[in-house]
């Protein structure tokens, strides 16, 4: 299989959930120059719930959006910084902000079928002269015909790149597939596909395989995985078995490695694996960064993240809700005194 | 009894028809216009059959008879686009206009926090903030007149059927809005709003999340009873106002986590965030109405 792809990275933008938003300036210079130097063409860096995330909701960072992005983007030799923004937590105000400091993607994220609230912020970042992506969240909860429909939507703002994006890692290679050849049937043949995945299934590098083998041009990944749940796709992973694949990335098998290894795994809170909270998300296709929040609900009123997350996916809540993981705490605890 | 005040309204859409509901159960207001643009409207056909006067000829078709028919208060349900237009056209004529569009020309008001300083200053129009505004900032206010607020974030939830075009198509407008208003009438040093829309079915009631960082450690017991007496003040005008959780208590985080479930006058009881809009505008015209007939019979 000869084909190019481009390899996203995440570790500086999903990485800040189970970082809790507290990455260091300095450790972030360090990782974005590194990635830089190892070929990655595209580095995100955002609080973890886009520009404007700072929130009691969210968690504040240790640093605004624009501190972030104005340390990296000039520190960057061959790569090119994104942003995400998510409408309805951040605006366009936000946008320019990001624009004006030089960052070149702007990636404006919606649930998966509610692509309509995007379109001020899509053909802002278009008229800007942005490389402009939309980017269907929960991609899991439409089907590959209502993917198709909204995914047409954000090109028709002027997308000119469509993502499938996996937020609760619940979604199955061949799953992967049917979404992305149903979006790649509607779009035009320049408009470019990606695939954002999670590994809380452990499926995150199968899953991207998957989607390269349906046509997509860009895929997500972090350095040894750091992003919400048990992760993002890990990037050095998903390098060398492109590698293997003889699919170029332009990324170095073992500078990227050593990312992994030296600069990223010495910042990790705790080990990013599929523990049983993480396995939770994924089966029952939760959104990956309520994870830490119901740890945190658990420790403070004893009950079981694990129901906490089932409990969230039952109720039908969606990215962005993390305010439902204390209240839903509550409510469980008030139901087990009563019985 | 004083004679009830007449009123009109422009925008015989989802939020127009259910005011119109409100307003004809009202013991103080009589609504005598629907003013639309479209004579094939669902809306104008719907007001025309419950006896309104109705013109498709937008706020040009109702100027000639707000004299002749006594108009006092006229509400406006359309986009903030249009409201400019139609304030520059009817304010001169003396009436008094509740902006239910995020034009926001005139002072915010929500109800509890400041309608009755709003009734002293002899204002012309008033802008009704936003579904999320309406929600939340009671709670602000209940905490700030407490306690200094330094900081005020809302998070309102709605389901995706209940958020029509114009709220999907500038959904900054929001978040703008209502971040400013929870500063300028909930008292908040610096205000944050984020809205979500949640696709479930059968979709859910709103859900609103009010966190406020107060001024050094909050003051439980005095911040508890302000945000249940404010529950009931609310309750008046929208009885699905709900308490789901909290007051929660962490330091100097007071969180709060209510539910607004509408009334199904016209929309559907899940859509409380419409109801709350519609409700507090015919609360606010109510409190008007008042202070009219006091004038009157004087």
């Amino acid at each position: 299989m000869s084909k190019n792809v481009i390899l996203h990275d995440m570790t500086l933008r999903d990485g800040m959930h189970p970082k809790r938003h507290q990455i260091t300036l300095t450790q972030m210079s360090d990782i974005a120059q590194g990635l830089d130097d190892a070929g990655v063409p595209l580095i995100e860096v955002t609080h973890g719930d886009g520009l404007g995330g700072a929130s009691v909701n969210y968690g504040f960072p240790a640093h605004s959006d624009e501190e972030y992005l104005s340390t990296v983007v000039p520190l960057m030799k061959q790569a090119k910084v994104s942003a995400l923004l998510l409408p309805g937590i951040g605006t366009v105000d936000h946008l320019k902000m990001a624009h004006d400091i030089g960052v070149s993607t702007i990636r404006v994220a919606t649930h998966c079928t509610e692509a309509d609230v995007a379109e001020q912020h899509i053909s802002l970042g278009r008229k800007l002269g942005m490389d402009t992506v939309g980017f269907l969240m929960m991609s899991h909860m439409n089907e590959p015909k209502g993917l198709a429909e909204q995914a047409k939507l954000m090109e028709s703002y002027g997308a000119n790149c469509i993502y499938v994006t996996d937020s609760a890692g619940h979604l199955l290679p061949n799953s992967v597939v049917d979404r992305l050849r149903a979006v790649r049937d509607v779009l035009a043949p320049d408009t470019e596909l990606g695939f954002h995945g999670h590994h809380n299934l452990g499926m995150g590098v199968a899953n991207s395989v998957a989607a390269i083998q349906a046509g997509a041009d860009r895929i997500d990944a972090a350095a040894a995985g750091l992003g919400a749940g048990a992760g993002n796709t890990p990037l050095e992973v998903l390098v060398a078995v492109l590698d293997l694949m003889n699919v170029d990335t332009g990324v170095d098998v073992f500078k990227i490695q050593d990312v992994a290894e030296d600069l990223v795994v010495p910042i990790m809170d705790f080990p990013i694996r599929v523990d049983r909270d993480a396995l939770t998300l994924g089966y029952a296709g939760v959104y990956g960064s309520f994870l830490l929040f119901a740890k945190r609900a658990e420790q403070k009123y004893g009950v079981p993240a694990r129901e906490i997350l089932v409990e969230m996916g039952r109720r039908g809540m969606i990215g962005g809700q993390e305010d439902m993981i204390e209240d839903t705490a509550l409510s469980l605890l008030r139901q087990k005194q009563s019985t | 009894m004083a004679q009830k005040i007449k009123t009109a309204i422009i925008g015989p859409g989802n939020i127009g028809t259910d005011l119109l509901a409100k307003l004809m159960r009202s013991p103080l207001l009589e609504p005598v216009w629907m003013v639309g643009v479209d004579p094939e409207s669902d809306g104008l056909k719907r007001a025309a059959k419950l006896g309104i006067k109705t013109t498709a000829q937008g706020v040009d078709g109702l100027l000639p008879f707000v004299k002749e028919d006594d108009i006092k208060i006229v509400f406006d349900a359309t986009s903030a686009y249009v409201h400019k237009e139609n304030a520059d056209k009817l304010t001169p004529l003396g009436v008094l206009m509740i902006d239910l569009t995020p034009a926001a020309i005139g002072p915010f008001c929500v109800p509890p926090a400041n309608l009755k300083e709003q009734l002293g200053r002899g204002v012309n129009n008033v802008n009704m903030v936003t579904c999320g505004g309406q929600a939340t900032i009671p709670m602000v206010y209940a905490v700030s007149r407490i306690q200094p607020v330094e900081y005020a974030e809302i998070v309102a939830t709605v389901s995706s059927r209940s958020a029509g075009p114009g709220t999907r198509k500038n959904i900054d407008e929001f978040t703008r809005t209502t971040a400013n208003a929870v500063e300028q009438v909930g008292g908040a040093r610096q205000g944050k709003a984020i809205i979500i829309l949640n696709p479930a079915e059968p979709p859910l009631i709103m859900r609103d999340t009010v966190h406020c960082l107060t001024e050094g450690e909050a003051d439980q017991e005095k911040i508890t009873a302000s945000i249940h007496s404010m529950i009931t003040d609310v309750q008046k005008y929208v009885p699905g106002y709900r308490l789901v959780n909290g007051p929660v208590f962490d330091g100097n985080r007071v969180s709060v986590y209510l539910e607004v479930e509408g009334l199904g006058d016209y929309l559907p009881k899940y859509s409380g965030n419409l109801d709350i809009m519609t409700a507090a505008a015919a609360r606010t015209a109510e409190m008007f109405a008042e202070q009219l007939q006091a004038i009157a019979t004087a």
